[in-house]
């Protein structure tokens, strides 16, 4: 280690990087861990696929039923994979001390938040969402209610992981968190759920289903613009008890 | 006396009912060097991260630049550099990512720049190399290289030192002597036996403070 090339001393009255560029830089670096760390993609992807072809080995293999509990059987098997991705959304980081650090940067926690969930939901939900098609000719949902469910998905996803992320922040420093996590989070999830699959029943009855997807629009704009908030509430809660 | 950096009056904290310190006073000026030393929990890593603004278990006043801590916490964080116990090292990532991530949401840096501090740490020809195939110590310069990068008037260093070689550790002091010739303030907790003169000594523990 050398002493002679030190940056000098400066005060500032903010951080030296704009928040976009800060913004750009995190989601890089989470781009670059999500693709170092495949495995935890493609695990909720695999347990996804394997849920969705239980029901018709478990259930029944009836077309008329499949077509019946299709939507709902893809909907809980998304939820139920979403909620075992995020047990790591921010544990490693907490662990590694790379959270005090953004508690400790000049940018504010939000925002940092907001591209950590968002830059998640695309390498992890995306991903999701492309099986939807194959999964839904599986049971033999018809074409245009496939595409009806994709688009409740596409609405409906960030607003799991948004809320989602609430209860991660919240239990990342408690040692095997998942059950917990995954009672504080279900039952927020349960409008999600409702609207989400109340849509496929109205189209599958030819009933305008704009109302619903209204509703989850509102979801997800509740979530997108307050859940950030709360998250880092909980972040900030979390690393300062650790 | 030059204008006070960060102000703490009658710092209490206690932990599990045990009281760690009461009526702390302490002031950290640009150019000074303060230790805090102590044997194992006496609360030394718990009053720097106090002083960070990453605990709020006390009671007593902070005032950075004679502005209460709390008020004017955004520009503070932008003049602070807090190196913790946890490094914050993503072991999946070069060094050359992990610096970059760090520094990048806080000021604009070049690549060159970057390569420069990490060489300075002691990582020439490491900085390709994922963080989990370097060893502890070499983590540990991961951190310390954003010393290098690093303009803000107060440095925060919690166990900076460990698992450096006694040739890093030497070259550390070098450093720290510097960065307070230059007019930067550093407080730090370590167990090594530091050759730093001029450093103010706060001692936790036994004499009750």
């Amino acid at each position: 280690m050398r002493a002679d090339n030190l940056a000098p001393v400066e005060y500032r009255e903010e951080a030296g990087a704009g928040m976009l560029r800060a913004c750009a830089v995190a989601c890089r670096r989470d781009l670059l861990v999500a693709f170092r760390h495949r495995q935890d993609i493609v695990n909720p992807l695999v347990f996804f696929v394997i849920v969705v072809s239980l029901f018709p080995l478990g259930v029944s293999p009836d077309l008329d039923f499949l077509r019946e509990a299709g939507a709902g059987i893809i909907w809980v098997a998304a939820l139920l994979a979403i909620l075992l991705s995020l047990g790591n959304l921010f544990r490693n980081d907490y662990e590694d001390g790379t959270l005090e650090q953004w508690v400790l940067s000049p940018q504010p926690l939000f925002v940092l938040v907001l591209v950590r969930v968002l830059t998640n939901w695309m390498v992890a939900i995306v991903p999701l969402l492309l099986l939807v098609p194959v999964l839904g000719l599986m049971v033999h949902l018809p074409a245009d209610l496939i595409g009806v469910l994709t688009l409740t998905l596409v609405l409906g996803t960030p607003v799991l992981i948004l809320v989602g992320a609430i209860g991660a922040a919240l239990t990342v420093s408690v040692r095997s968190s998942g059950v917990l996590l995954a009672l504080i989070i279900l039952p927020l999830y349960v409008p999600v759920l409702i609207f989400g699959t109340g849509a496929v029943a109205a189209a599958a009855d030819n009933v305008p289903i704009v109302g619903h997807l209204a509703i989850l629009g509102a979801m997800l704009a509740l979530a997108i613009t307050l859940a950030p908030l709360a998250i880092a509430a909980a972040l900030r809660m979390s690393v300062a008890s650790g | 006396m030059s204008e006070v950096l960060l102000e703490a009056s009658s710092l209490y904290c206690e932990r599990d009912d045990r009281v760690l310190f009461s009526q702390l006073n302490l002031q950290i000026r640009p150019g000074t060097l303060i230790r805090v030393a102590g044997p194992n929990g006496t609360g030394k890593t718990t009053l720097l991260r106090i002083l960070a603004g990453l605990s709020s278990f006390y009671e007593g006043r902070l005032l950075w630049q004679g502005r209460p801590l709390w008020q004017v916490r955004e520009s503070y964080l932008a003049n602070l550099l807090f190196l913790g116990h946890r490094p914050a090292i993503t072991p999946s990532l070069t060094p050359l990512e992990n610096l970059a991530a760090f520094t990048g949401v806080r000021r604009r840096n070049t690549r060159a720049e970057l390569l420069d501090a990490l060489a300075a740490a002691g990582l020439e020809h490491f900085e390709d190399i994922p963080a989990h195939h370097l060893s502890a110590g070499q983590q540990r310069r991961i951190a310390l290289a954003r010393l290098y990068l690093s303009t803000a008037p107060l440095w925060i260093l919690d166990e900076a030192f460990t698992a450096i070689d006694r040739d890093g550790v030497r070259a550390l002091e070098a450093l720290l002597r510097a960065r307070v010739d230059a007019g930067g303030a550093v407080i730090l907790t370590t167990h090594h036996e530091l050759s730093l003169p001029g450093c103010e000594i706060i001692t936790l523990g036994e004499d009750g403070l």
